[in-house]
């Protein structure tokens, strides 16, 4: 078989494959939960209804989608520039580690330690990430393996700082930080409703991005790198800055899911804070198309299957790791659907 | 002589694009066929075909009376075709040896067989005078000695029907001369062979018969012994190839001048000294991978020299770089138009502004102006008429030509005082070929000063006005306009010019 | 106990041959699969499938030899699924490869839970027990397959046709294309043994060095196989080298953390050791390998 590029596909072309891709990882779903001995139609209700079912559920779901729009968002930011971070996870965490210290320890007075706390979860987060990019400009270290090894190296050092240096001495030996101060952590956006305003921040993000990626020199050369660097270089394009400057956006927008994480929702860090937040912001870029705005839609479209996977699986005795597989299967089928919408197939 | 090839009805389609229609011809032992036709024809896809690299939509191709099964070209092989493609399919950190003894062997067997297949390997080197060491690592050999290594892959299999395709495009006039006394050899044992190519001249030299393509059609066939090189070009063309005029110009001062320069690599530069001249085109004639790369990346910013004086206008060159290189009025036109002259899934607009987007009138304080960029691109899709639905397709979706009139516009819309014209007109029709010639005599004739490289030789010599062989990354005496004879010339880029005289 | 008493212990190589076999099986499949052109980062995820598969199949009273096998052909499912889609499909080895780790990974802790809903500490199976023959006898005869993956993997690579044709593949498709071989059949045959051999890989842990299966018991191992087929620079024999060095620092870090030295640093420390070294290792290899030409690059025909 050969594939061969459409010269313009059509609109059916461009939206059926990836209907046809979302199709088939509910096709998956069903046959899980038929597996695990549940009735398939009745699982797929409760897994919709958990999500956005109840206005607890539906508030449940945009705190689940919060992190996960920053570190889709961190993702799509460096893949499109083709630097592979699977390392969000690390700075997810050290984003954390660093609000916790600003909020806990500066003694900055009310008004400024909000941003302070984000300033420095960026940069933590932000310097993470430039090492394995300079390893990759310079020496030609393949990034994916270095940002992959480095998630376990941080979550090691977090747990060291949860039982040495950072311990809540009040925390009845329990590994976790102290608390934040009240004035440390982000207000809730309608008083009395459980959501925060680390979610307003994360939508603020994703149109920054699109609007950097869309109207900027820096968004033309984060394109034009990822597409063809060669070109890029040829043409005069700086891009290891480049791919430095990419770096440091995605890996301060992955730690800012650290912050909201610690400053908006749990006023503490454990060390688990995040079950994969970071490898999950890979989906969530891969389902938007890369495209920042469309970071939002499935970042509450992947929460969503999370929240209702975990009510679900309460009620109707299925495992909730059906919702990791069927994101898994949903990042795979999309793929495929993508490329099947600009190729065809044809024998010979 | 018996018929051992017979191509019938042969038609391909790519979406749109008619490559092959309705072509057919045959082949009879012993015989040198030529496909001539210019880049586009569709020889290249034909040949694939027969090959079972592609399957066609319809037609079939016999071999020995057999009809081959489409689309194997493990059948074709096993048929007795044997291909020499234009693109060498070798792979390069394997040794001469496992190139030629790759898949003659069940996959399964236990042992490799190479004693018997080093011994054979030599027999065919010596019967065929085609000369090269069994465990040299392909990548350590020159383009003439893989292309020999090319063909006996192909004797190696005992190939009843050798192709050529475009064989003579990366050899010296020299290394011509020997794959044409290898393929009289080949033919005296038997064996059929097809020649395609362009070059008229190679074509009335080495072939009993000849088929012209056009536009993916058979437009004529017939013998050379009855023909001549004019009634070849206009059944090739559709109408007679016109050199193109070369006004005399008064050269003028230098505006670029390299003093002894070295480069690292394999093979970088060594010792180079060169001046361009404003209203002067500079020729340099070489095989590929010859030194080309390090002096157009040195030219183009991407590269300086390691030791050795450049100037720039008079000016020792200071911090160089493509942008620089751009900012200081060098127009470049880039060897390979899909790799590294343009982004495929670009725009028309976004790879007009590639250059200059970080400049105003394109952007300010880091924000595109993408209402002047479509502009400007329109403006260049006018003025050097690019064939196009409009500046917002990808660039993946024009021809050749088309593309490189989009760069010519990119890089001479500004007026630049010095071009780099890397293999401008490699693979192009003759339509964009005639096109881009124009506008490089037309910058030189406005005082540019132009370097010209080229694996043609034939366009070298009509365009320049002077010219230097490359070879292993030294330069030649320069030759002033009609100094210098073809032969001469291939003996240069061989790296034995200038030896006779001493 | 000092740092000597340590090198010259019995058990202390005893341990690093324990801890390098896992990692042998799945940095063998990891090169096969390299070699062909093919980038895997599907193997964290394929190991923790195989280690299941493998344990499930002897919980479920097949013979070990039955469990090693399932954990191969779970691995070779995983490989098929990767191949079809990084092979004839061309899609991003590094997207496809994280997907299915995940895949992998997930469907392991799905089918855990089907298969075992109720209990709460993962029961126990008969695993390998050590040989006792005279040379290595403290070793399973898991620990001989997987020095004789090696030998295997380097024999079959540059000894016959089929390696030849694997090597090429992996440096210029277009090269085999034209002798008649086919491109995709190799990629996809390389992709799925070399699969089932990091199942294989997960299996031993299931299988031979503990006796039951734990969530993240494989633990960034695969990621660290990736390492070493690097600083192995694509070669069976080298690779195997580096699995023993690191096996070996990783079994000298345990002891050392067992005298006065270690316990005054912290745990996690020495835990972070096997990550910090691998990365140390691409980077001191990162300028010396020979990468096959056409690894993480898709052959479409008739494209250049």
């Amino acid at each position: 078989m050969r594939l061969e590029p459409v010269e313009a596909p059509t609109l059916a072309r461009r939206i059926g494959y990836p209907a046809a891709a979302l199709a088939a990882t509910v096709l998956v779903a069903a046959a899980l939960a038929g597996i695990a001995g549940g009735n398939p139609l009745a699982v797929l209700g409760q897994i919709v209804d958990g999500a956005v079912g109840t206005k607890f559920a539906r508030l449940e779901t945009l705190n689940r989608a919060t992190p996960l729009i920053f570190t889709g968002l961190a993702v799509a930011v460096a893949f499109r520039a083709k630097l592979w971070n699977i390392g969000a996870e690390a700075q997810l965490y050290l984003g954390a580690v660093a609000t916790v210290l600003i909020g806990t320890q500066s003694g900055l007075p009310g008004p400024l330690v909000i941003p302070a706390m984000a300033a420095g979860a960026v940069v933590a987060g932000a310097l993470m990430l430039l090492g394995p990019t300079l390893l990759k400009t310079k020496l030609g270290v393949d990034e994916v393996v270095t940002t992959l090894l480095l998630n376990f190296v941080v979550l090691l050092f977090v747990g060291y700082l949860l039982e040495g240096p950072m311990k809540d001495p009040m925390g009845m030996g329990w590994p976790k930080s102290p608390s934040l101060p009240k004035e440390a952590r982000l207000p809730r956006i309608v008083e009395g409703l459980r959501l925060h305003w680390g979610f307003g921040i994360a939508l603020i993000c994703a149109l920054g991005v699109w609007l950097v990626q869309a109207k900027t020199t820096l968004g033309f050369e984060m394109r034009a790198v990822g597409l063809n660097a060669r070109a890029a270089r040829f043409a005069g394009m700086p891009v290891n800055a480049v791919l430095a400057k990419t770096a440091l956006i995605s890996g301060g927008l992955a730690a800012l899911a650290g912050f909201s994480e610690v400053a908006g929702l749990k006023g503490n860090l454990t060390a688990d804070i995040s079950p994969g937040f970071g490898y999950t912001g890979i989906v969530v870029a891969m389902l938007a198309l890369l495209n920042p705005l469309g970071v939002v839609v499935s970042a509450l479209f992947v929460a969503g299957i999370f929240v209702g996977a975990d009510s679900m699986s309460r009620s109707a005795g299925v495992p909730s790791y059906i919702a990791d597989i069927l994101l898994a299967s949903a990042l795979l089928f999309m793929v495929l659907a993508l490329m099947l919408s600009r190729f065809r197939v044809v024998r010979g | 002589m018996a018929e051992i090839l017979r191509l019938d009805g042969i038609t391909k389609r790519f979406g749109p694009v008619l490559a092959n229609d309705g072509i057919g011809f045959a082949l009879a032992e012993g015989e040198v066929l030529a496909l001539l036709g210019e880049n586009g024809a569709g020889k290249t896809t034909l040949m694939n075909i027969l090959f079972g690299h592609y399957v066609a939509d319809e037609g079939s191709v016999h071999v020995a009376g057999r009809e081959l099964p489409p689309g194997q070209p493990g059948a074709a092989l096993a048929a007795g075709i044997g291909m020499v493609h234009q693109h060498f399919t070798l792979a390069e950190n394997l040794t001469v040896l496992d190139n030629v003894a790759l898949g003659t062997r069940p996959l399964f067997s236990l042992s490799s067989g190479r004693r018997a297949a080093r011994a054979r390997l030599r027999q065919l080197s010596q019967d065929f005078g085609l000369a090269v060491d069994p465990s040299a690592r392909v990548a350590d050999l020159s383009v003439g000695e893989r292309q020999r290594v090319e063909i006996l892959k192909a004797l190696y299999r005992d190939a009843r029907v050798l192709i050529l395709d475009e064989p003579t495009a990366v050899l010296t006039p020299q290394e011509v001369e020997a794959l044409f006394a290898t393929i009289r050899k080949a033919v005296a044992k038997g064996l059929a062979v097809v020649f395609i190519s362009h070059k008229l001249g190679e074509v009335m030299a080495v072939a009993d018969r000849v088929v012209i393509l056009r536009r993916g059609a058979k437009v004529a066939e017939m013998r050379t012994a009855e023909t001549d090189r004019h009634r070849l070009a206009e059944a090739m063309v559709g109408a007679e190839i016109v050199p193109p005029e070369v006004p005399a110009v008064t050269p003028g001062e230098v505006l670029f001048r390299l003093g002894g320069v070295s480069v690292a690599g394999s093979p970088g530069l060594d010792d180079v000294s060169l001046s361009l001249r404003a209203g002067t085109i500079t020729g340099i004639a070489g095989v590929s991978g010859n030194g080309q790369r390090a002096l157009a990346d040195l030219l183009s910013g991407l590269a300086v020299p390691e030791t050795g004086t450049a100037e720039l206008k008079g000016a020792a060159l200071a911090a160089w770089s493509p942008r620089q290189a751009v900012a200081q009025g060098i127009a470049r036109i880039p060897e390979d138009r899909h790799a590294t002259g343009t982004i495929a899934d670009f725009d028309l607009t976004e790879n007009a502004m590639l250059e200059d987007y970080a400049r105003p009138p394109m952007s300010r304080k880091g924000w595109l102006d993408w209402g002047r960029a479509r502009k400007r691109a329109e403006a260049i899709i006018e003025g050097y008429d690019v064939r196009c639905p409009g500046p917002s397709v990808p660039i993946r979706l024009l021809s050749g030509g088309n593309m490189q009139k989009l760069i010519l516009g990119r890089v001479l819309e500004a007026g630049p005082s010095i071009i780099l014209a890397n293999q401008p007109t490699r693979g192009l029709d003759i339509g964009a070929v005639t096109y881009v010639h124009r506008q490089l005599l037309a910058a030189r004739e406005r005082g540019a000063a132009v370097l010209l490289i080229s694996e043609d030789l034939d366009e070298l010599r009509a365009l320049s006005d002077v010219i230097h062989a490359i070879h292993d990354g030294k330069l030649s005496p320069a030759f002033a306009r009609g100094q210098v004879t073809v032969k001469e010339l291939g003996l240069w880029m061989a790296g034995q010019g200038g030896r006779d005289a001493a | 106990m000092d740092i000597t008493d340590i090198l010259l212990s019995a058990t202390f190589w005893a341990a690093v041959l324990r801890i390098a076999s896992p990692l042998i099986f799945a940095t063998m499949g990891e090169l096969i699969c390299e070699r062909a052109g093919v980038l895997n980062l599907g193997i964290e995820g394929i190991m923790v499938a195989g280690a299941f598969a493998g344990w499930i199949a002897v919980y479920a009273g097949l013979p070990l030899w039955a469990g090693v096998g399932c954990a191969f052909l779970t691995g070779v499912c995983f490989g098929l699924i990767h191949g079809t889609l990084t092979v004839p499909f061309g899609l991003s080895q590094h997207v496809v490869g994280i997907g299915i780790t995940m895949l992998a990974s997930a469907a392991t802790y799905f089918a855990y839970r089907v298969a075992l809903p109720e209990v709460s500490s993962p029961p126990r199976i008969e695993a390998f027990q050590p040989t006792g023959w005279p040379i290595l006898g403290s070793q399973t005869v898991l620990t001989w397959a997987a020095l004789a993956s090696v030998a295997i993997t380097a024999w079959v690579l540059f000894r016959t046709p089929l390696g030849l044709a694997l090597r090429a593949v992996g440096e210029n498709p277009a090269a085999v294309e034209a002798q008649g071989l086919p491109v995709h059949g190799l990629r996809m045959g390389a992709v799925a043994v070399g699969s089932g051999l990091m199942a294989v890989g997960g299996s031993f842990l299931t299988l031979s060095a503990f006796n039951s299966f734990f969530f993240d018991m494989v633990n960034g191992r695969g990621w660290i196989c990736i390492a070493l087929v690097v600083f192995g620079a694509w070669m069976p024999g080298r690779a195997l080298l580096g699995a023993l060095l690191f096996a070996g620092f990783d079994a000298f870090q345990v002891r050392l953390q067992q005298t006065e030295l270690g316990a005054g640093l912290p745990y996690q420390l020495f835990l972070a050791m096997p990550y910090l070294l691998s990365i140390l290792a691409l980077i001191l290899m990162s300028r010396r390998a020979e990468v096959p030409g056409a690894l993480m690059v898709p052959y479409n025909k008739g494209e250049r």
